[in-house]
């Protein structure tokens, strides 16, 4: 009985059992990342992306990752999710080693990683159906909930290609929620955006998050967007990536866009920036992959 | 009966369209059919210089060219023999043939090529040097090797477009998005679900692609083929012996009635990978 959410709805967690939570209640997870190191190449011609990372992403929180592009952030993230081994060190999620992709971490990915050729709604539907864990109408009302959540319960036939920028990744927030993951990974999600629908993708996204705080890792380098949505800033040196410093924003939820311009904010700001700069400034004297950023810190 | 004519009025139900009127307001097709009609034109006005203005000499190239009403009275001349016909079968079943088995082999092969890399350092390698061999340069070989001109000719078709298919289905396998292939990993997906999920459908346009590629090549193959291995002698001479007999025969009308055959043959062919492509990857229609 005490299963069945107040929409008649039967949530289950990770090991089958059902459970009450809503939709980002199940994931409490908590994320260690234990002096990790990762480098790519021969050893010969090594390129060390991460040197002795040591970050924890804690339970229900929004932990934003931020630094100069080219660090190794997203590797950071490929590390998380599993489709890559750290040479030393260990990712652990909540205690256990992780040694492969799986549904408990799910990933929206830099501009859209919606599959081409399945509409909307296929994709939404693709995780469960491949598990077989979720079928039939339970499935297909689960997935109508989840994408009239999300704002596109007009779009479900659409192909990707028919949707705007946003709409995708409204459509992979979707996606990605059905399989109930422990822990969101978000790398830089809304790269690639105009700034109008940017700015409306980070307040949905804020929203879907308030409301039961499941454990995030949100990759960005934009300076106003991790202050706006993090409970934590990481900010990670230039490559090879080590912390740099931890920054807890203590802006109160729910978080409105005005709060970017208080004096608390400028203040994180201020304090983040100077560090970013720094890190950006050697990126440039060592080789001119920076663009990306410089051109986001010109234009702050 | 007066109350049906009478709400059929008043609801002002649009007139269905008559067959001319839709012509006329498709675009495509008007400007397509007065292309063609033009052309055939100029080319009747070019051959028929001499003719029509009455002059002693005749356009250098164009004007010793048979005018397409000679070409169409010849081509009535032939529809009703037998012949003809057969020779369109003929080819149509060798294109037919090495296309098929092309498609049959070289798609599985393309794939194994992309998704292991133990198969592809063993076979890219002598595939590579295979490749660049003109098909054309593999006739007298298959004529040696295979016991009847039908088989060396359904052999070098099946080259022609062998090579194309492998080509583009391994290109196109390997530039899938490795992000679809992550996202589905994490959703949970064994080996199988990635390859008959991401990899397949995701090779659909490059497949699609090699086939109309690969489809063009047989049909350029087998003309030639038919008209080296002299393909008559074993009856059903196909297209390309049509065109080589009208040669020999002196029959210029019959030369041009011939290639004007492979050119709609061609085009059939051509529209039917299009339509399949179309059927099978409805996603690419919104392009």
């Amino acid at each position: 009985m005490d299963a069945v959410s107040p929409e008649g709805r039967v949530n289950l967690n990770m090991d089958g059992q059902p459970s009450t939570e809503a939709d980002w209640a199940v994931g409490k997870s908590t994320v260690e990342i234990k002096n990790v190191s990762k480098a790519y190449g021969d050893e010969w011609d090594l390129d060390q992306v991460i040197t002795n990372l040591d970050v924890t992403v804690a339970p229900g929180e929004l932990t934003v990752i931020v630094g100069p592009s080219g660090c190794g952030k997203s590797t950071l993230v490929n590390l998380i999710a599993g489709f890559e081994q750290p040479d030393t060190g260990e990712v652990l999620l909540d205690g256990k080693i992780v040694t492969g992709p799986a549904r408990d971490r799910m990933v929206v990915f830099q501009e859209t990683a919606l599959i081409p050729w399945q509409t909307t709604y296929q994709n939404v539907v693709f995780g469960p159906k491949l598990r077989g864990d979720l079928k039939g109408k339970a499935l297909k009302a689960e997935a109508e909930r989840l994408l009239v959540k999300v704002g596109l319960g007009e779009f479900v036939h659409k192909y990707p290609i028919q949707l705007s920028g946003g709409m995708q990744r409204r459509a992979e927030l979707a996606r990605a929620l059905i399989n109930n993951p422990n822990i969101m990974i978000m790398d830089e999600p809304f790269r690639g955006l105009d700034a109008m629908s940017r700015g409306l993708m980070q307040e949905f996204f804020l929203r879907l998050f308030e409301e039961n705080r499941r454990t995030n890792l949100f990759v960005t380098s934009e300076i106003d967007e991790a202050i706006f949505l993090a409970d934590s800033l990481v900010i990670l040196s230039n490559k090879p990536a080590s912390v740099r410093k931890v920054i807890k924003i203590d802006l109160p939820r729910p978080r409105d866009y005005k709060m970017l311009s208080s004096p608390e904010a400028y203040e994180y700001k201020r304090e983040a920036m100077e560090i970013l700069h720094e890190e950006a400034m050697k990126n440039f004297a060592a080789d001119a992959d920076s663009g990306d950023f410089a051109e986001s810190f010109r234009k702050r | 009966m007066a109350d049906v004519a009478q709400s059929s009025h008043a609801h002002a139900v649009p007139r269905k369209r008559t067959r001319f009127e839709k012509f006329r307001q498709n675009e495509s097709l008007r400007r397509g059919v007065t292309a063609i009609v033009v052309f055939l034109l100029l080319w009747e006005l070019g051959s028929r210089f001499d003719e029509i203005f009455g002059k002693a000499w005749t356009l250098p190239g164009i004007g010793l060219i048979p005018p397409p009403t000679d070409v169409a009275v010849a081509w009535l001349g032939v529809l009703p023999k037998p012949g003809y016909w057969w020779s369109w079968v003929a080819s149509f079943r060798r294109v037919m043939t090495g296309f098929i088995a092309a498609m049959v082999l070289g798609i599985p092969f393309g794939l194994m090529l992309a998704v292991n890399k133990y198969f592809r350092d063993i076979f890219f390698p002598p595939f590579e040097i295979l490749r660049p061999i003109p098909p054309l340069a593999w006739v007298p070989a298959s004529l040696i090797f295979w016991p009847t001109n039908e088989m060396s000719i359904a052999f070098v078709t099946f080259l022609g477009a062998f090579f194309t298919i492998v080509i583009n289905v391994l290109g196109g396998a390997r530039t899938i998005d490795v992000r679809y292939l992550r996202a589905a990993q994490s959703m949970g997906a064994s080996q199988w679900d990635l390859f008959s999920k991401i990899i397949l459908p995701g090779t659909l346009p490059s497949i699609f692609t090699g086939a109309a590629v690969g489809m063009g090549i047989t049909w350029e193959v087998v003309l030639a083929a038919e008209m080296i291995s002299g393909g008559g002698t074993q009856g059903g001479g196909g297209l390309g012996f049509f065109i080589w007999n009208s040669y020999m025969g002196g029959s210029l009308e019959q030369i041009v009635v011939g290639m004007i055959s492979i050119g709609i043959a061609g085009y059939l062919c051509s529209s039917a990978i299009r339509w399949l492509g179309h059927y099978f990857m409805p996603w690419r229609r919104l392009f």
